[in-house]
């Protein structure tokens, strides 16, 4: 026997030893993100549990997740309950969508412009832009709506996708998502005499998937759970968004119907959940190669 | 086809000059290989007469026009970048076409061009792959692909071979010489290594800290290196210098320690206090009635031994066309060629003479 295959036992134990090594010292993190984890889902997995249960039950004691009855009554309640949860479906579908096609749109090209060109005043106008981050939302509501009264377009979708269309957040990810890539893709596109615009839209955005699939998750996500806007902005019920359904249902219900609410809330948040399922992977490989953390 | 002419070429990054006034001119269907040690300013250089980088000062001339103000895709020139930069999303022909559609060459002749230039660098099988089902010296191929087929009056090499493993990086020098020769397109060519730059070129410029340091052929540039860092830079292994001042009644023979060797006629009338004494490693031969200095490592590649060894407190190699082993510790007598002795000022690091 030469001395490789006389080797080759210890080699193996070593290696297992190893893996054994890196398992163990894992073990601590590991059962600190399951802990995590669970904290993170029981809420969600009450939410399913309450709406398949009879009314009533919701709140009985010890606390459940699994129902002991099965019933699909409070998602019958709450479609019936004269609240147009259909319409307020396809109201956050529309604005949620063209909201994240716009900001895709207005990040891109002005990430492209930070990034990639030169020109007086790129610097004070990126940190300016960077200055939007600082203001809270809720600051901009009452401009807002003075902005959209003159308009006249207060009580419609536009009020709602007007604003969310440009990101200061989505420029200032695309721009650092950008500066990671390298630049010889657009200089060898320079060089073969393609045109600013043809080097953006035919050499840079191809390359910019993952923070684009990135991006449109969480634009598309704030949209869908922006509760605040359509308060102040839309009266009509026929343009209310789903989070004000949930709110008016609640209202409407009273405390006794939290399984008729937790039905609301289940089918409302049954897209951002597929949205998730199918993309995290962008998000992450998104987050990480931007080197940024929401 | 054109030459190159560069004027005084500035670059500065604020206040920070990194390119110090140079001038060069380039004739038409030339191969120039700019080489210099990392931040020397070659690829600022090149990168500058791509239009890829703006220059501070100075006039860059291709053919009889001033391209200072003329955009990278208006100066009729074509760039093989150090990671290739294939664009990943299309497929080696739509690579290589790229250009002439920028240029609205219609559609037919786009596929005839692609065709021949495929044709030229045995490209024809891989017109349909995209740049990640390619290995790397076939991306590289490609790169020279989409340079050559819109036919430029420059090409512009910028370190091209630095990705390919060793063996590649051989073929694909020959395949890069062999093509300049079929072309005779002018051709300014970027590396760091050395013997690229002196198996390529028709010409070298060597740099050092943003400045022209020499140019000329590569034997030129070897045989006679106009100061201390061409001569140290040029050749492998490096030239040996030996510090130490001149001596004997006439001041003909090099002093180091205990021993004088004797310098070529004439050269002590040119020399200053201070020399320093080079001498490439093929210039020193083992002989026994030669300098006795102590062995340090014998390396044996086969073709070749080197030794390193110890004389007066100084290292230096000997590289021969023989096989010779010698213990660490011993002592080798050695010989230098009088004629074969390059002598540079100790303080300025010039020739003399």
């Amino acid at each position: 026997m030469t001395a490789a295959t006389l080797d080759r036992p210890a080699t193996s134990a070593r290696l297992l030893s190893a893996l054994q090594v890196v398992h163990w010292r894992n073990l601590p993190l590991m059962a600190g993100l399951c802990i995590a984890a669970i904290l993170m889902l029981m809420p969600f997995l009450w939410m399913v549990g309450a709406s398949l249960r009879p009314a009533g039950e919701a709140y009985r004691l010890p606390p459940s997740i699994i129902p002991r009855e099965w019933t699909l009554a409070a998602y019958r309640e709450a479609l019936g309950s004269g609240i147009p949860f259909v319409q307020m479906y396809w109201n956050s579908l529309v604005v949620a969508a063209l909201s994240t096609l716009g900001v895709l749109i207005t990040a891109s090209m002005a990430a492209f412009a930070f990034a990639r060109l030169e020109f007086r005043g790129s610097t004070p106008l990126f940190l300016t832009m960077l200055g939007g981050l600082m203001v809270p939302p809720a600051l901009t509501l009452i401009p807002l709506y003075f902005g959209f009264a003159r308009l006249g377009l207060l009580d419609s979708l536009s009020a709602l996708i007007l604003p969310a269309m440009a990101s200061s957040f989505g420029v200032y990810m695309m721009r650092q998502f950008m500066l990671s890539q390298p630049r010889e893709l657009e200089e060898a596109a320079l060089m073969d005499g393609a045109s600013y615009w043809t080097i953006f839209w035919r050499i840079s955005l191809p390359q910019l998937g993952p923070a684009l699939a990135a991006l449109g998750i969480i634009t598309f996500t704030t949209s869908w759970n922006n509760y605040i806007s359509p308060f102040v902005l839309i009266k009509s019920w026929d343009k209310m968004t789903l989070p004000a359904g949930i709110v008016a249902l609640q209202g409407l219900m009273g405390a006794a119907s939290v399984s008729v609410v937790m039905a609301a809330a289940t089918m409302a948040i049954l897209p951002l959940l597929l949205v998730f399922l199918v993309a995290q992977r962008f998000i992450i490989e998104g987050m990480t190669m931007s080197g940024l953390k929401q | 086809m054109a030459g190159v002419e560069l004027r005084g070429i500035r670059k500065s990054y604020g206040h920070l000059q990194v390119v110090h006034g140079v001038d060069l001119d380039i004739t038409d269907g030339e191969f120039i290989v700019l080489v210099g040690p990392s931040g020397c300013g070659k690829s600022t250089l090149l990168r500058m007469i791509a239009g890829l980088e703006s220059i501070s000062g100075g006039e860059i001339r291709i053919g009889p026009r001033t391209v200072n103000d003329v955009l990278p895709g208006d100066r009729d020139i074509a760039m093989v970048f150090q990671n290739y930069a294939l664009y990943p999303q299309m497929t080696v022909a739509q690579n290589m076409g790229f250009s002439l559609k920028m240029r609205r060459v219609p559609h037919a002749d786009i596929l005839r061009q692609v065709r021949e230039a495929a044709a030229i660098l045995g490209l024809q099988d891989l017109l349909d792959r995209y740049p990640r089902q390619l290995s790397g010296g076939q991306r590289q191929r490609v790169a020279m692909g989409r340079a050559i087929v819109r036919n430029p009056s420059v090409f512009l090499f910028d370190e091209p071979l630095s990705n390919l493993d060793a063996k590649l990086r051989v073929q694909t020098r020959v395949e890069i010489k062999a093509l300049h020769q079929r072309l005779r397109t002018t051709t300014v060519y970027v590396t760091h290594d050395q013997v690229e730059a002196m198996t390529m070129a028709d010409r070298i410029v060597v740099m050092h800290d943003g400045r022209i340091e020499q140019v000329g052929t590569p034997l030129e540039l070897y045989d006679r290196p106009a100061n201390r860092f061409v001569a140290g830079f040029l050749g492998s292994p490096a030239m040996n210098f030996f510090d130490g001042g001149l001596g004997g009644a006439d001041g003909s023979r090099f002093v180091l320690g205990n021993h004088a060797i004797p310098l070529p006629a004439g050269a002590e009338r040119a020399a200053p206090r201070s020399v320093v004494l080079g001498v490439r490693p093929e210039h020193i031969v083992v002989d026994a009635q030669g300098v006795p200095a102590e062995v340090v490592v014998v390396e044996p590649t086969g073709s070749e031994t080197q030794i390193t060894a110890r004389l007066g407190g100084q290292t230096f190699t000997a590289a021969m066309h023989k096989r010779l082993t010698a213990p660490p510790g011993s002592t080798l007598g050695f010989r230098i060629d009088p004629a074969n002795i390059h002598l540079f000022d100790g303080e300025t690091g010039a020739r003399i003479p």
